[in-house]
């Protein structure tokens, strides 16, 4: 296979944002998560927990309860507002002012008519749920104290708050507080405090179950409005709580960065009664619990370590599955680095200003294994700080570098960047149709650029010194309204693939500008796409880790790619958890494919024999160990490289040689603020 | 190392000048270890407080009556039980003032001894061999008792042994030369015979010891030729046939004692514990053929451990209990307190550590004494070879000038069965220590450092060479010594040390008993002593590498046990020294400062454990340019 000079890349400061929220439609088995900076992320669990959506954050939006109404899907935060998301144009849709000071929380009827939300001034405002918008209702009985906590009785005619010290259960239809149920504070030094009921659940059959920042999980009889049972589970604060669909399990998130779950069950083998009983308690972060979720067969948790862990719950899956392993997801979906191939530039994506940078240099030579001196340092080029409130969604970066635009979901910028004595300049006239992309990429030569629109359009702008100018807008047949998310233009100009979140793909032909072909569509969601340079094919890699070959000349699969569906993906291919995100080609060697995930990349060359089910997949390590000759008996086609790790990208420069950005999730871990409890020795 | 620690008399002796018995018949233990009874050989029990030298009752027989066996003390009843005049037995208690108006009961055969052990019943054992416990005799006095032994036998010794909670009366008895052991069992009632190997024609045993351990009853006999035998019998089985078939006993010679010239007459070996024989009468081996020694012999290593010389007649009579032994001699009998610490060989030679030397040194006594099942007539061979060494060079030593004695143990040396002589050799280097002290005259420097080479002997071979040394100042020889004797007593180290400095350090030690010998430094030597270790120690704690060039030079670890053992020996007085004031906050501020560094290191060595663990990982920082390989 050959040698490769890596530039091994780790100043790409990539800090994810803690989760605040999160909500799991259980119909559509989607999870939407909000982030503290606003963003808000849309996860298929149907389609191997795939990161489809992202609606960038904004300055000042401070999601702290998310609900889904049907397939609608509103936020409430700090800053007094309710928001609705347009999930297919990736934009919040509106926005209504509450007028009750900072909302802290959420919650719809299950007849999903109504909205209550818990205000500041201890108003539980309710609003009407109308086709295209949402109407102030009316407001119930004020309370004095903030509403922290809301769950409605899934008759819809009870609904209980968590305040200050206490819990509140009101009648929606009267909008009067029928209970008063006085939450006990912590002993000691905190009995001075006021105890915060973080969160609380009411379930059918009365009980109401509350989490508070005592630590306590109790449970409640709502009707007579008496404590049943304490449970005390951290030292620290319940932050959220969870419950099954079936009200048969429910699971507390606290700051210790546990989750602790309850089941309703006989606590004795021959007891008919049922209590809630404490079970498991799982401890998969470092920091505070601050959003959970339970899906049919696994407990969905966040917080302020960033990371999104998926557990499943051992006695609703099989065990030793693909289903039953414990899933993190700590990196995005989609490339934050964009790579110019040409110049050697690599642009990374924050939320509020892109950074570019050149890599370093060195002329030595060197053996396999070592460290080569470096002659040039990298330098970072240019700083640019996005202007306006939203959050950047995307960005690219010409291949000769020249070129730079990023697109917020209010406005698009381009600029123009020269070399000799660096210099941005923005280009002041876009075209009109260019307001708003969903992705941004760059055509080969550096003439184009290529932003995905609305209903999964593209639109072409061509560039040049003088002026920029709307060449076209290519949209495709089926009529999806999906946004795109991902696009590839080939080498050679000629041809344009773009990917959408109904997991079509569309090839469009440059030259004609119009549409080429529609691969089949597979179940599974693209994840990244690439046309070859030289033979004109398309690969596509998919969120269940399938590959596909497409010739788009043939318009039909590739003999290779039949072979690898015929034979079968080896099953540790298929049991990685990160999807790829990004695919390259290496313009010395047309058989090989460049990919990589999170945890490794991988080289795929197309003529050597596919690995079969019982040979190693992971066989770099036996084959350095074997002689040269004997090397080609063992080798197959997935050359699979687990050197670097935590990748951001993985991309080859024109002279052949490598970049690969990490960002180790240590590095993530050390910038986050100290736990309220950490792990000692002998402790 | 055992010791012998110094003795007190307990009570004063009226030996009649003519006989060789001491006066006294036994000594038994009381209530508790402090107290004993002491029987004389003519009318009275007396009963001491040990520690306190002073008796507390005494009892005597009327006038013409005479107590044929000594006093024992049943616990259960608290009662003491004597025989006066072999028949008539008597029992008392200690609030009884005259013995006279005690119990008393006649019995039909003549009594040789009551044995009681602590928490058993008395038992009486006849002379004819017939044994009955206490209770049962008296309910019917004069209830017939039958002959167990045979004509012209007759009881030599007896005891009584408590195992697996059953009752053993052992005696041995002699019939025309030959020797028999009787193990009877109480209840259920077993006698078991045993012959004893005969030893050289007309010696008889002059003593015996039992002791009961994992199973087995251990008896030790000594002879009057040095020989100490054990015999082993098996609790298993025992009475399983029963028969006045006597079976042969096995033996092994445990100890071949010096006797000097002629045999042994009043001797008396006892078992200490699994590893330790105390012996009586028998001459120290390099203290010439005076006979009036105690002494503590390891059976393992067949080393001497201790000894003592006791003033006056020895009667070949000794008692131990609890730590503790008595033993007659001269007008006194005295109570000697002793030690056996736990024997490991470390424990035996010292606080050696070197694994080399260890298997040497077993070599050494386990080739002077032939193994345990050696043939007697090969034994008998490595006598006489020894013997006709011994005379030849004890005579040529004792006369001949220095050239000649030089010439001679070469050619001695130069044999091939050297290893076979290790007994002579040693003889041979303790005469010619002797003559060299003696005669300041004659010092053969060369050959004694030919036999220190030989490795055959140690110190306690020839206790005086060493001392020799010192006093000729040969420090080439006591160098030797030092390095070669695993056995060096404390108090001769100490006397070394005043002279010597580094391969001392690293002699074998035990600390209990250098302390007090360490004490005997003056202040002024401490101190340079202690300047001079601490030299050491910072040089060695500077300079790592020093100690590997010079191996002989002694371990920072020994270093710092000399430290802390001057330190222990001499605080109150270095405390009290000004010149060692500085010296003094010197070491307690290194010492403070080294445990505030162990307990930092403490502190991290968890940390550094998981760090070892860990993968080494390098560091890449934030760039760097790498060149891998794919296959």
């Amino acid at each position: 296979m050959g040698e490769f000079k890596v530039h091994r890349v780790r100043f790409f400061d990539y800090m994810p944002s803690a989760i605040r929220a999160m909500a799991f439609n259980s119909r559509t088995e989607r999870l939407a998560v909000a982030r503290a900076d606003g963003a808000l992320e849309i996860f298929n669990f149907a389609d191997h927990y795939f990161q489809e959506k992202v609606i960038p954050g904004q300055d000042g939006r401070a999601v702290e309860a998310l609900c889904w109404v049907g397939q609608r899907l509103f936020s409430a935060g700090l800053n007094g507002e309710i928001t609705e998301y347009d999930l297919e144009n990736m934009r919040p849709r509106y926005t209504v002012e509450a007028y009750g000071g900072p909302i802290w929380t959420i919650s719809s009827n299950s007849q999903g008519t109504l909205l209550a939300v818990g205000c500041e001034d201890g108003t539980v405002k309710m609003f009407e749920l109308l086709d295209e918008r949402i109407r102030f209702q009316r407001n119930l009985e004020r309370q004095k104290g903030r509403i922290i906590s809301l769950s409605w009785h899934p008759s819809g005619t009870l609904i209980a708050a968590g305040m200050m010290d206490m819990i509140r259960i009101f009648d929606a239809e009267t909008g009067h507080a029928t209970h008063r149920l006085l939450v006990e504070r912590g002993a000691g030094a905190s009995k001075s405090k006021e105890v915060v009921v973080w969160s609380i659940a009411f379930l059918s059959d009365h009980t109401i179950v509350s989490g508070d920042s005592a630590g306590k999980v109790q449970i409640w009889d709502g009707l007579t409005g008496t404590l049943v049972k304490t449970h005390l589970v951290t030292k620290w604060d319940v932050l959220a709580l969870a419950v099954s669909q079936d009200e048969s399990s429910l699971v507390a998130g606290t700051s210790e960065g546990t989750v602790v779950q309850f089941q309703f069950i006989a606590s004795t083998v021959d007891q008919q009664d049922k209590e809630w009983v404490r079970t498991r308690t799982f401890k998969n972060h470092s920091h505070d619990v601050r959003a959970l979720a339970h899906t049919e067969t696994a407990v969905v948790s966040g917080g302020m370590d960033t990371q999104l862990v998926v557990r499943p719950l051992l006695d609703k899956v099989e065990k030793n599955t693909q289903e039953s392993a414990l899933r993190k997801i700590a990196f995005p979906h989609r490339s934050l680095v964009c790579c110019a191939k040409k110049a050697g530039l690599l642009l990374f994506q924050f939320p509020d200003h892109l950074e570019l940078w050149r890599v370093g240099e060195s002329d030595g030579l060197g053996k396999p294994g070592d460290s080569l001196p470096v002659k040039r340092n990298p330098e970072k080029l240019i700083q640019l700080k996005r202007k306006g409130e939203d959050h950047i969604c995307c960005s690219a970066l010409s291949p000769c570098g020249g070129w730079l635009a990023y697109s917020t979901v209010s406005a698009v910028r381009l600029y123009r960047i020269q070399y000799n004595n660096i210099s941005i300049t923005k280009v002041s006239k876009l075209p009109k149709d260019l307001r708003s992309a969903h992705q941004l990429c760059f055509s080969s030569d550096s003439s184009k650029l290529f932003a995905s629109s609305s209903h999964s359009s593209v639109v072409i702008v061509s560039l040049n010194q003088l002026e920029c100018k709307h060449l076209h807008t290519l949209k495709p047949r089926s009529g999806s309204r999906q946004p795109v998310h991902l696009l590839f233009a080939s080498e050679d100009g000629k041809w344009l693939a773009a990917a959408n979140a109904d997991c079509e793909i569309h090839v469009y032909n440059l030259h004609k500008l119009k549409l080429h072909c529609t691969v089949p569509v597979h179940s599974s969601c693209p994840t990244a796409i690439a046309i070859h340079p030289v033979t004109s094919n398309l690969v596509v890699v998919h969120a269940d880790q399938q590959i596909f070959e497409y010739s788009l000349m043939q318009k039909e699969y590739t003999e290779w790619s039949r072979k690898l569906q015929k034979q079968g993906l080896h099953s540790l291919w298929l049991e990685r958890d990160t999807p790829v995100t990004h695919i390259s080609y290496s313009p010395k060697n047309p058989a090989h494919i460049f990919l990589h995930d999170m945890f490794m990349f991988c080289i795929i060359d197309q003529s050597l024999p596919l690995p079969e089910a019982k040979t190693m997949l992971y066989n770099q390590m036996t084959l350095r160990s074997l002689p040269e000759p004997e090397r080609i008996r063992h080798s197959h086609a997935f050359k699979i490289c687990k050197n670097f790790q935590h990748l951001l990208c993985v991309s080859l420069l024109e002279d052949h040689s490598l970049v690969v950005v990490e960002r180790p999730l240590l590095d993530i871990m050390s910038q986050l603020p100290a736990p309220v409890r950490q792990k000692k020795f002998a402790t | 190392m055992a010791a012998l620690y110094e003795g007190y008399t307990l009570c004063g002796l009226v030996p009649a000048q003519t006989l060789p018995n001491s006066g006294i018949q036994g000594v038994e233990t009381e209530r508790d270890s402090d107290h004993v009874i002491v029987t004389d050989s003519t009318r009275s029990v007396t009963l001491y407080k040990v520690s306190d030298q002073k008796p507390l009752s005494s009892w005597t027989v009327k006038q013409g009556q005479t107590l044929t066996c000594s006093a024992v003390y049943s616990s259960q009843s608290k009662e003491f039980v004597a025989v006066s005049d072999s028949k008539v037995i008597r029992i008392w208690k200690e609030e009884d003032i005259l013995l006279d108006k005690a119990f008393k009961a006649t019995v039909s055969a003549d009594v040789w001894r009551v044995h009681c052990v602590p928490e058993g019943e008395p038992v009486v054992l006849f002379q004819r061999g017939a044994v009955r416990l206490l209770d049962s005799l008296l309910s019917a006095p004069q209830q017939p008792i039958e002959e167990v032994l045979a004509q012209e036998e007759a009881i030599r010794w007896s005891t009584n042994i408590l195992a697996e909670s059953k009752q053993f009366v052992i005696f041995t008895t002699e019939q025309k030369g030959d020797h028999f052991l009787y193990l009877q069992r109480l209840n259920p009632n077993t006698l078991q015979r045993y012959r004893l190997e005969r030893e050289e024609p007309g010696l008889s045993p002059l003593s015996f010891s039992a002791s009961y351990r994992d199973n087995h009853i251990r008896l030790l006999y000594l002879y009057p030729n040095g020989h100490v035998y054990q015999s082993v019998v098996s609790m298993r089985g025992l009475g399983a046939d029963e028969g006045a078939q006597a079976l042969p006993l096995p033996r092994n010679l445990l100890l071949g004692l010096p006797v000097g010239e002629g045999l042994l007459e009043a001797a008396s070996a006892l078992v200490l514990d699994e590893a330790h024989v105390a012996v009586v009468g028998v001459p120290h081996p390099s203290a010439g053929a005076g006979k009036d020694f105690l002494c503590i012999w390891n059976t393992n290593f067949q080393t001497l451990q201790a000894g003592k010389e006791m003033a006056g007649k020895i009667y070949g009579q000794l008692w131990g209990y609890s730590n503790k032994l008595f033993i007659p001699h001269g007008k006194t009998l005295s109570v000697i307190p002793y030690e056996c610490p736990k024997s490991s060989l470390a424990a035996a030679l010292g606080k050696l550590k070197q694994a080399k030397t260890e298997g040497e040194l077993t070599q050494i006594w386990s080739t002077a004494t032939p193994s345990r099942t050696v043939e007697t007539r090969k034994t008998v061979c490595w006598i006489t070879d020894n013997f006709i060494i011994r005379k030849h060079f004890q005579f040529l030593i004792q006369m001949a000038p220095v050239e000649e004695v030089q010439k001679e143990v070469e050619g001695l040396l130069s044999r091939a069965d050297i290893q076979d002589l290790q007994a002579s050799l040693g003889q041979l280097a303790s005469t010619l220590v002797s003559r060299s002290l003696a005669d300041p005259a004659f010092y053969t420097p060369s050959t004694l450092a030919q036999l220190v080479h030989t490795q055959s002997l140690c110190h306690s071979v020839c206790p005086d060479l060493v001392l020799l040394a010192l006093e000729k100042k040969d420090y080439f020889l006591c160098q030797l010594c030092l390095q070669f004797f695993p056995d060096i007593p404390e108090a001769v180290t100490c006397a070394c040390l005043k002279l010597h400095r580094n391969e001392v350090l690293r002699t074998p030690y035990s600390d209990t008993f250098l302390l007090p010998h360490l004490k005997d430094l003056s202040s002024q030597q401490v101190v340079l002593f202690l300047q001079y270790l601490q030299f050491l120690y910072l040089k060695y704690s500077q300079d790592a590498s020093t100690q590997m060039h010079g191996l002989r030079s002694p371990s920072l670890t020994q270093i710092m046990d000399w430290v802390c053992l001057l330190l222990d020996a001499h605080f109150t007085v270095l405390v009290m020294t000004p010149e060692a004031k500085g010296l003094l906050l010197n070491l307690h501020c290194f010492v403070k400062s080294q445990v505030r560094l162990v307990s930092e290191l403490g502190k991290i060595e968890g940390s550094l454990q998981e760090l070892n663990k860990m993968k080494v990982k390098k560091d890449v920082g934030q760039y760097s340019i790498e060149v891998i390989e794919l296959f």
